[in-house]
C-alpha cells in the first residue's frame, strides 16, 4: 500500500449527526480529489443504538472499507469506550473532552485528544451537533489538509441558511487550528490530486443510471435497504419527467411495473428480500406475457424480517427459484458502486431484446455505503437498444400481427398496444402464437410445448450480451478466489495482498448470476489447483448454483453471516487456513466495538463466542 | 399514429373465439352490453384495454376485439394502474369476479379507489367462486352453504357499494346482467366519468350459485333511477347502499358532483404527452447537473 491511507471511525447513537459529519468529511476530501469509501454499520433505530460509520480515505481509489480505523471520532462515551481499544499504534482518539473521558488505558502509542468543545464552539450547549464539527476541523488538520475546502463544503450543505454556514465554518476553524497547536498530525498526511470525484451511494447509481437509460416509471414500497432509491426518484421525478408512485404493497408495484413496461415505457422498482418474494407470483406472470420488467433486489440479512439493517448474499436462491414453472429470467449481480451505474441500462436493454424479467441483485452494503466515482465513470450516454418493438403501424400489416409469433430466435416482435391492426391479448395462461389461450378448452400438447420451446429458444444467444467473469491476476495462479456480487472490492485487495506475500492466486468475479457463464468459468477454474469461494452467506448458495450448472466443486469456503461485511484480513487469513488443509471458514467480526450486552442482561458472557466451528462439517486435516 | 377514425359498430368488438362460460351464465350479457356501450362511445378497438384477473369472469378480454390483459388471481388494478399511468390515452376497463376484486385483491380495489385513477371496473359479482367450482366468496350471503361452507356461510358479506363510497369512489353503480339497456348506460357514464369508476354486476353463475339466481334478483331489485334518488349525495348513497333484503337497488348510486382529479391528470410526469410517446433520453446538460449533485 504505497499510497497514504486513513480511516476514519465515527461512533455515536442514532440522532448524534454520524452520518452527516461523515458527509461532510467525505465531500471534503472528494473536493480535493481524495477517493472515499465508507460503510455504516448501524441499527433499526431512529434513536439511540450504536452507530459506526467507516470512511475509507486515499488517493488511490479505496475498493472496501479496510481492516481498522486509524482516526477515531467518538460522539458519546460508549464509543469511546467500544473503539479505543481497537486503535492501532500512530492512532488518533477525538472526542469532545468537556463531555467524556475514557474509561481505560489508550493502546499503546495512541494519541488522545479530548477537544474544549464548549470553548470552541459556544452554540454547542444548545446544538450538541456542533461537538461533530469541531471534530471534523481537527480531524482535517490531523490528516494534514487546508481548511478552506471543509469551509466551502458547509456553505453547500446549509446554502440556504448563511447564519448555520457561519457558525459551522467558525467551530470547524476554532478545531482545526486547536489541533494545530495542542496534536501530532498523523504520521502519513493526505495529498489532494487533480481527480474530479462524485460521491454516491450504490442506490443513488441504481437510480440516476436507470434513469439515464430511459427509466420513465419507478413504484415502489419502502423497504430498507431499497428505499433510498425510490426517495431519489421521488426528488427527481418532475425535473426528468419520470413517473413516481408510492404504492400500497410489493404485488401492487410489480404489476403496475409490468402494466407500464407492457405499453411501452422503460419501468423498474425495486425492493428488499421480503417485498421480492410479495413479487414472485408477477415475476412469472412477466415471463408469460414476454414483457420485459427490471426488478432491483437489494439484500438484507434474512430470513423473514431477518436484520434489517445488515448485509448478506442470500437471496439467491430465492431470485433463482421465484416463481411456478420453467421460464426464463437474468439476475445480475453489480459488483461496486460504480457498476451500480452501469448495471439498470444493462438490464433494460436485455430486457427488451429478449423479453424477459430481469433482476438486479444488490446488498446493503453496496446501496448503503458510499463510494467516490470518477465523474468521467457517470457523464457516459447509454446507447438505449429498445429490441424488437413495433412503436408505430402505417397502413394494414401483410399478414395478420401475431403477438407470440413462433421465431426462428423465439424472440416475436412486439407492438405496443394503441397501434390499430395489432390487437392482441396476453395471458398468464399459456397462449398460442395468437394470443388465444391454450388453457381451458383446448389443451394442445404440441401446441402447449411449441411455445415453451418458442420462449426458451431466446436464451440461446443471451449469454454474449450479458457480461462475463472478470478475471484479475495470472491465469495459472495456483489458487482461485471466486466472489460473485458486491465482494469484488474486499477480495480483489485480499487478492493484491496475498501476492504480495508470494501467495499465487487469482480472483474471478462473477456479475451474470443466471444464466452462468459456465464455460469462461471452467476455463478458469481448469487452470488452477484449488478454488475456494468467498459469499456472504451461511450455506453457500453460490457454490451450489455453480455445482449444479457445471459440475465444479470448490475446493475451500470463505463465508460470512454475521451481518457485518467482509474486510481483507478476513479473507486473506481465512485464504491461508483453506491453504493449510480447511475447507469451510466461517469469519466473524470480533472487534469489541460490535458487541452489545444486551439490555435485559440475558445474553451470557462473550468468552468463547468467536471461536464459533460449523456442526457437522468435517475439516480436511 | 392513430388510424383515421372509422365509425364504430358492434361487430367490431366482436372476435373470432367463442367465449367458453356455461350456457346460461351471467357473463354473456355483460360482455353483450360492453360490446353495446363501446360502439355507442365510439371508442376504437385500438384505444381500448380490457384487463382482468382469473375466474370465469375474467376470461372475458379474451372475448372482445382489443387490447387486452388477463392477469393473475386479484391483481388486475395494479397491472391496468400501470398501464393508465403508461399511456392515458388508452380506455382501460377492468373486469373480473367477486372473488378476484373483492377477495384476494381487496386492498388493490380500497387502494385504487382511493388513488383515483382513471379506469372503469366491472366486477361480476355472482356472490361464489366459479372456475374453482363453487366455494364461498367475500359476497356470499352468510348461511349460505356452498362447497367449502357445507354447514352455512359463518362470516359476514361484503358490501362493495358501501364499501367503495367509504373508500373515496367517485363513480358507484350497481347493475344486473339480464338488464342490458339499463348496464349499457351505466357503462357509458362509467367510462366517461373521470376517475376511477366501480361498476357491480349481479352476475348469476348458473352452475354453482343456486340462492342468488335470476329469479332471486328479478324478486328483489329496483333501479334508483325510478326513484327519486339524488346520486349527487353521499350519504342518500350510503343509505342505498345499505339495503339488501327484501329489495335490492341497481343503478348509479353516486357520482362525485365535485370530483377529485384523476392521478393520471396529476402526476407531474404525465401532462402532456403520455409516457410511453415522450422521449425517454437526458441530454448531457441535465446529466452533468445530476453527477454535480454528487460533488
Ligand atoms: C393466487 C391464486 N390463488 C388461487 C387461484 C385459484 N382461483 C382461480 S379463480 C378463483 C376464484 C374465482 O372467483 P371469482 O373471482 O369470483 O370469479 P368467478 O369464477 O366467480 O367469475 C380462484 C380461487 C389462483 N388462480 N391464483
Ligand atoms: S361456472 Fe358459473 S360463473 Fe363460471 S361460466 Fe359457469 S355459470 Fe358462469
Ligand atoms: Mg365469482
Amino acid at each position: 500500500m504505497s499510497e497514504p491511507e486513513v480511516i476514519v471511525g465515527i461512533g455515536g447513537a442514532a440522532g448524534d449527526g454520524t452520518a452527516s459529519a461523515g458527509n461532510t468529511l467525505v465531500l471534503s476530501m472528494a473536493r480535493q480529489g481524495i477517493a472515499a469509501y465508507s460503510y455504516n454499520s448501524y441499527q433499526s433505530v431512529i434513536r439511540g443504538g450504536h452507530s459506526w460509520l467507516r470512511l475509507r480515505f486515499s488517493a488511490k481509489k479505496p475498493l472496501n472499507h479496510g481492516d481498522q480505523v486509524n482516526v477515531l471520532i467518538a460522539l458519546n462515551q460508549d464509543s469511546l469506550d467500544r473503539h479505543l481499544q481497537e486503535l492501532p499504534p500512530g492512532g488518533v482518539c477525538l472526542y469532545n473532552g468537556a463531555k467524556f473521558q475514557p474509561s481505560y488505558d489508550p493502546p499503546a502509542r495512541v494519541q488522545l485528544c479530548g477537544l474544549p468543545v464548549p470553548d470552541l464552539a459556544p452554540d454547542s450547549v444548545r446544538l450538541p451537533v456542533m461537538q461533530n464539527t469541531v471534530a471534523v476541523g481537527a480531524a482535517v488538520q490531523m490528516m494534514g489538509l487546508g481548511f478552506e475546502t471543509l469551509a466551502a463544503v458547509f456553505e453547500t450543505t446549509f446554502a440556504k441558511k448563511p447564519a448555520v454556514v457561519q457558525k459551522n465554518v467558525e467551530a470547524a476553524r476554532n478545531g482545526y487550528d486547536y489541533a494545530a497547536k495542542n496534536f501530532q498530525p498523523l504520521a502519513t498526511p493526505l495529498h489532494p490530486t487533480d481527480q474530479k470525484w462524485a460521491q454516491s451511494s450504490g442506490n443513488d447509481l441504481l437510480a440516476m443510471g436507470a434513469a439515464l437509460a430511459g427509466c420513465k416509471f419507478y413504484a415502489a414500497y419502502p423497504m430498507s435497504p431499497a428505499t433510498h432509491i425510490l426517495e431519489w426518484f421521488a426528488s427527481h421525478a418532475k425535473r426528468l419527467g419520470i413517473c413516481v408512485r408510492q404504492v400500497e404493497d410489493e404485488i401492487s408495484v410489480v404489476g403496475m411495473c409490468i402494466g407500464a413496461n407492457h405499453m411501452g415505457v422503460r419501468g423498474m422498482c425495486a425492493t428488499s428480500g421480503g417485498g421480492f418474494a410479495l413479487m414472485s407470483e408477477a415475476i412469472g406472470m412477466a415471463a408469460m406475457y414476454e414483457t420485459p420488467v427490471v426488478i432491483i433486489n437489494v439484500m438484507r440479512a434474512g430470513p423473514s424480517t431477518g436484520v434489517p439493517t445488515k448485509t448478506e448474499q442470500a437471496d439467491l436462491n430465492q431470485v433463482f427459484g421465484a416463481s411456478q414453472g420453467d421460464f426464463e429470467r437474468v439476475v445480475i449481480a453489480p459488483v461496486s458502486m460504480g457498476d451500480c451505474f452501469v448495471t439498470p441500462a444493462v438490464a433494460f436493454d436485455v430486457a427488451d431484446k429478449y423479453q424477459i424479467p430481469v433482476v438486479i441483485l444488490a446488498d446493503l452494503l453496496l446501496c448503503e455505503g458510499s463510494e467516490t466515482v470518477a465523474t468521467e465513470v457517470l457523464d457516459v450516454e447509454f446507447p438505449i437498444d429498445r429490441g424488437e418493438l413495433i412503436t408505430t403501424a402505417d397502413g394494414s400489416p401483410d399478414e395478420p400481427y401475431l403477438r407470440y409469433k413462433d421465431t426462428p430466435s423465439g424472440i416475436s416482435p412486439r407492438a405496443i398496444p394503441g397501434l390499430p391492426e395489432h390487437l392482441y391479448v396476453s395471458g398468464s395462461d399459456e397462449h398460442d402464437e395468437d394470443g388465444v389461450l391454450l388453457s381451458d378448452v383446448f389443451t394442445d400438447p404440441i401446441r402447449r410445448k411449441k411455445m415453451v420451446d418458442k420462449r426458451h429458444r431466446k436464451m440461446s444467444t443471451i449469454l454474449r450480451d450479458l457480461p462475463a467473469p472478470m478475471l484479475e491476476g495470472p491465469a495459472d495462479a495456483e489458487t482461485t478466489l471466486l466472489g460473485w456480487g458486491s465482494t469484488w472490492g474486499v477480495i480483489k485487495e485480499a487478492a493484491e495482498r496475498l501476492t504480495a506475500e508470494g501467495v499465487s492466486v487469482n480472483h474471478l468475479q462473477i456479475k451474470t448470476m443466471i444464466p452462468l457463464h459456465g464455460d469462461e468459468i471452467a476455463a478458469v477454474v481448469e487452470q488452477s489447483q484449488r478454488l475456494i469461494i468467498i459469499e456472504n452467506n451461511q450455506s453457500g448458495q453460490f457454490a451450489r448454483h455453480l455445482r449444479a450448472e457445471t459440475g465444479i466443486v470448490a475446493h475451500g469456503h470463505i463465508r460470512k453471516y454475521d451481518g457485518e461485511p467482509f474486510e481483507p484480513k478476513h479473507i486473506v487469513s481465512a485464504v491461508n487456513d483453506i491453504i493449510g488443509g480447511q475447507e469451510v471458514v466461517d469469519v466473524l467480526s470480533t472487534e469489541p466495538g460490535f458487541r452489545t450486552d444486551h439490555p435485559t442482561g440475558t445474553s451470557g458472557s462473550w468468552e468463547g463466542l468467536n471461536q464459533v466451528t460449523r456442526p457437522g462439517v468435517p475439516t480436511k486435516a | 399514429m392513430t388510424a383515421p377514425a372509422t365509425v364504430v359498430e358492434v361487430k367490431d368488438f366482436k372476435p373470432e373465439v367463442h367465449s367458453d362460460w356455461c350456457p346460461g351464465c351471467g357473463d354473456f350479457g355483460v360482455l353483450t352490453a360492453l360490446f353495446q356501450a363501446c360502439a355507442q362511445l365510439q371508442i376504437q378497438p385500438h384505444n381500448l384495454m380490457v384487463i382482468s384477473g382469473i375466474g370465469c369472469s375474467s376470461n372475458l378480454p379474451g372475448f372482445i376485439r382489443s387490447y387486452g390483459a388477463h392477469t393473475l388471481h386479484g391483481r388486475l388494478l395494479p397491472f391496468a394502474t400501470g398501464c393508465k399511468l403508461a399511456n392515458q390515452e388508452m380506455t382501460i376497463i377492468g373486469t373480473g369476479g367477486d372473488g378476484d376484486g373483492y377477495g384476494i385483491g381487496l386492498n388493490h380495489f380500497i387502494q385504487a379507489m382511493r388513488r383515483n385513477i382513471d379506469v372503469t371496473y366491472i366486477v361480476m359479482n355472482n356472490e361464489i367462486y366459479g372456475l374453482t367450482t363453487g366455494q364461498v366468496s367475500p359476497t356470499s350471503e352468510t348461511g349460505m352453504k356452498t362447497k367449502t361452507s357445507p354447514h352455512g356461510n359463518l362470516e359476514g358479506m361484503l358490501n362493495p357499494m358501501a364499501l367503495a363510497l367509504a373508500a373515496g369512489c367517485g363513480f358507484v353503480a350497481r347493475g344486473f346482467s339480464s338488464q342490458i339497456k339499463h348496464l349499457v348506460e351505466l357503462y357509458k357514464a362509467g367510462i366517461e366519468h373521470k376517475g376511477f369508476a366501480l361498476i357491480d354486476v349481479f352476475s348469476p353463475c348458473v352452475t354453482f350459485n343456486k340462492l342468488n339466481t335470476y329469479q332471486y334478483f328479478k324478486e328483489r331489485i329496483y333501479k334508483l333511477e325510478d326513484e327519486d334518488h339524488d346520486t349527487g349525495s353521499f350519504h342518500a348513497a350510503m343509505d342505498k347502499a345499505l339495503e339488501w333484503d327484501p329489495k335490492i337497488p341497481i343503478g348509479l348510486f353516486y357520482r362525485n358532483p365535485d370530483p377529485r382529479p384523476p392521478l393520471d391528470s396529476l402526476d407531474p410526469a404525465l401532462t402532456g404527452q403520455p409516457l410511453v410517446h415522450q422521449d425517454y433520453t437526458i441530454d448531457s446538460e441535465t446529466r452533468g447537473e445530476l453527477i454535480r449533485e454528487f460533488m
